[in-house]
């Protein structure tokens, strides 16, 4: 299947996806040297998001969250590809930052469609979502 | 470019956007594409200034180390005047502050990314008393909150409350996503507020303090009795900016805009009396025990102030350790005009670059802080675990 959406940060990516229904807050939400989610409120506390495509609602917390990002890229712990239902500036930044492909407002309700592992491909050149 | 809700690029932009500029100009006008297409900007408008915060290594960490390192490694650079935001210590004196060589070495790192990029290291969140003072209507992009009310309210320039890494893609870009402030019509007044009684001193950061609880993101528009001061409205902004994500306000009869606010249509008003003023300035003290340090110039400080500080000085001793913040060329015109040897005479001390929010002051073994800036009470109990104790300077110095 192929789903439209916007692109925000330019590339192509593709990996299991990890499916969160909570906006995440990077700063300390996330350990940049492993990639797991540390906050243990969040629903995928304990779940790494290495190499994954991370579907996610939004983000919320500090403007630091962009550089943790961007760290975790560096640390090879970032997830391959970023899904955001609706784009706001923390994730977004981050993810231009450290060169992550993201993308956002895909066309259909990709939370009923995917479950979690499938193999998803996130083109951020043509913002096509396929799986 | 492709997919839905896309900002307008010119061709320049375009060829930017495209890395035809280089790979960090690329990177930027993606942040900015990226910013624009969020908040629904039409296009890109030219920027005269910018002023850039995520600075102090207590507050960006590892990661913005990094990443300011890695930018400036690909040799990245700014277009347009640009200024930085105070840092986590005095650049100078640090060491005999007590602050740690780890602490220090890590923040001097940062701030020489940020000028190998030429980002001012002028280190101050004042940049409009130092020369960075953008003209009305100019279109600027600006990120530490204080001084985007004093640019937007005061100057009359526009500018949003900009994250460090969208501030500094604008700087590199000399450019900025039109959204927001930047458009008249989101520059009218949403709340007034008619001040009832006369208002001195900490008053001010008092009734900041009130108004941006309930303006939220609104613009509120002021009348008052007397007539606030240049340094007055510094202090009621930066208080809004801080209980309240206030960007800009207006004065009755006093800032540039105040005659295109429509404060009439205005949906919501409230009246504040002296009454509303002393609960508030209770409010912001979480202590009665006495202060062990009194922290004063949040935002720094003019040098106007700083003689009132030492003119004071000259007669009375504080109780307590005392830092006056300010940046370092007011610091080094206060030393000109003999005002700092009087504080230190008097056991204070003027400290350039940095405030007690940005310094990890909690590991200088203070405990209570005395502040006479509403935004400090705000922010000091969550961002340092301590006390603070709100009240006009004198009467901090003179208990």
């Amino acid at each position: 299947m192929e789903v439209d959406c916007r692109v925000i940060s330019r590339g192509k990516g593709r990996g299991p996806v990890l499916v969160s229904t909570e906006p995440l807050s990077f700063l300390g939400g996330v350990d940049p040297g492993t990639g797991r989610v540390i906050d243990q409120k969040h629903p995928l506390h304990g779940r790494s998001m290495k190499g994954k495509v991370l579907l996610i609602p939004g983000g919320k917390g500090s403007t630091v969250g962009s550089y943790v990002i961007f760290q975790m890229a560096k640390n090879e712990t970032a997830p391959a590809a970023i899904i955001c239902l609706n784009a706001e500036p923390i994730i977004a930044t981050g993810a231009i930052m450290a060169g992550i492909p993201m993308v956002d407002r895909p066309s259909e309700d990709l939370l009923g469609l995917l479950e979690d592992s499938m193999e998803v491909e996130v083109d951020a050149e043509e913002g096509k979502i396929r799986f | 470019m492709c997919g839905v809700g896309k900002v307008y690029l010119d061709r320049t932009e375009e060829r930017m956007y495209d890395g035809e500029f280089g790979e960090t100009v690329q990177q930027s006008m993606e942040i900015l594409v990226a910013l624009g297409d969020i908040y629904g900007a039409e296009r890109m408008v030219d920027i005269s200034s910018a002023q850039v915060s995520g600075v102090s290594y207590k507050t960006i960490g590892d990661a913005g180390l990094e990443y300011l390192e890695d930018l400036r490694a690909r040799g990245a650079g700014v277009k347009v005047a640009s200024t930085l935001n105070p840092a986590g210590m005095d650049l100078q004196r640090w060491r005999e502050m007590g602050f740690s060589e780890e602490f220090a070495s890590r923040q001097i790192r940062i701030v020489e990314a940020y000028s190998a990029m030429d980002v001012m290291n002028t280190c101050t969140c004042t940049p409009y008393l130092i020369g960075n003072v953008p003209l009305r209507g100019s279109h600027v992009a600006w990120s530490e909150s204080s001084a985007v009310s004093y640019a937007n309210s005061v100057l009359g320039a526009r500018t949003n409350r900009e994250g460090g890494p969208g501030a500094l893609a604008a700087a590199i870009c000399g450019k900025t996503p039109e959204y927001g402030y930047h458009l008249q019509e989101n520059r009218r007044a949403t709340l007034r507020v008619d001040v009832e009684c006369e208002l001195s001193g900490s008053d001010y950061g008092a009734l900041g303090y009130i108004t941006g609880k309930i303006a939220g993101e609104g613009v509120p528009y002021f009348t008052f009795n007397g007539h606030p001061s240049a340094d007055d409205l510094k202090a009621l902004g930066a208080a809004m900016a801080s209980s309240g994500a206030v960007a800009l306000y207006h004065v009755d009869g006093v800032t540039p805009e105040y005659m295109e606010a429509s404060p009439d249509e205005a949906g919501e008003s409230i009246t504040v009396d002296a009454g509303d003023i002393l609960e508030a300035r209770e409010e912001l003290s979480t202590t009665d025990d006495d202060p062990d340090l009194i922290c004063l110039g949040c935002p720094h400080c003019s040098l106007d102030e700083i003689r009132r500080i030492a003119s004071f000085l000259r007669k009375n001793k504080p109780a307590c350790d005392l830092w006056v913040c300010t940046s370092a060329a007011i610091g080094s015109a206060a030393s000109r005009m003999g005002y700092t040897d009087v504080i230190e005479a008097a056991g204070g001390m003027v400290v350039s670059d940095t405030c007690m929010v940005v310094a990890p002051v909690e590991d200088l073994g203070y405990e209570v802080l005395g502040v006479d800036s509403a935004k400090a009470a705000n922010y000091v109990p969550g961002m340092c675990g301590l006390d603070a104790v709100y009240d006009d300077w004198m009467n901090l110095i003179r208990p």
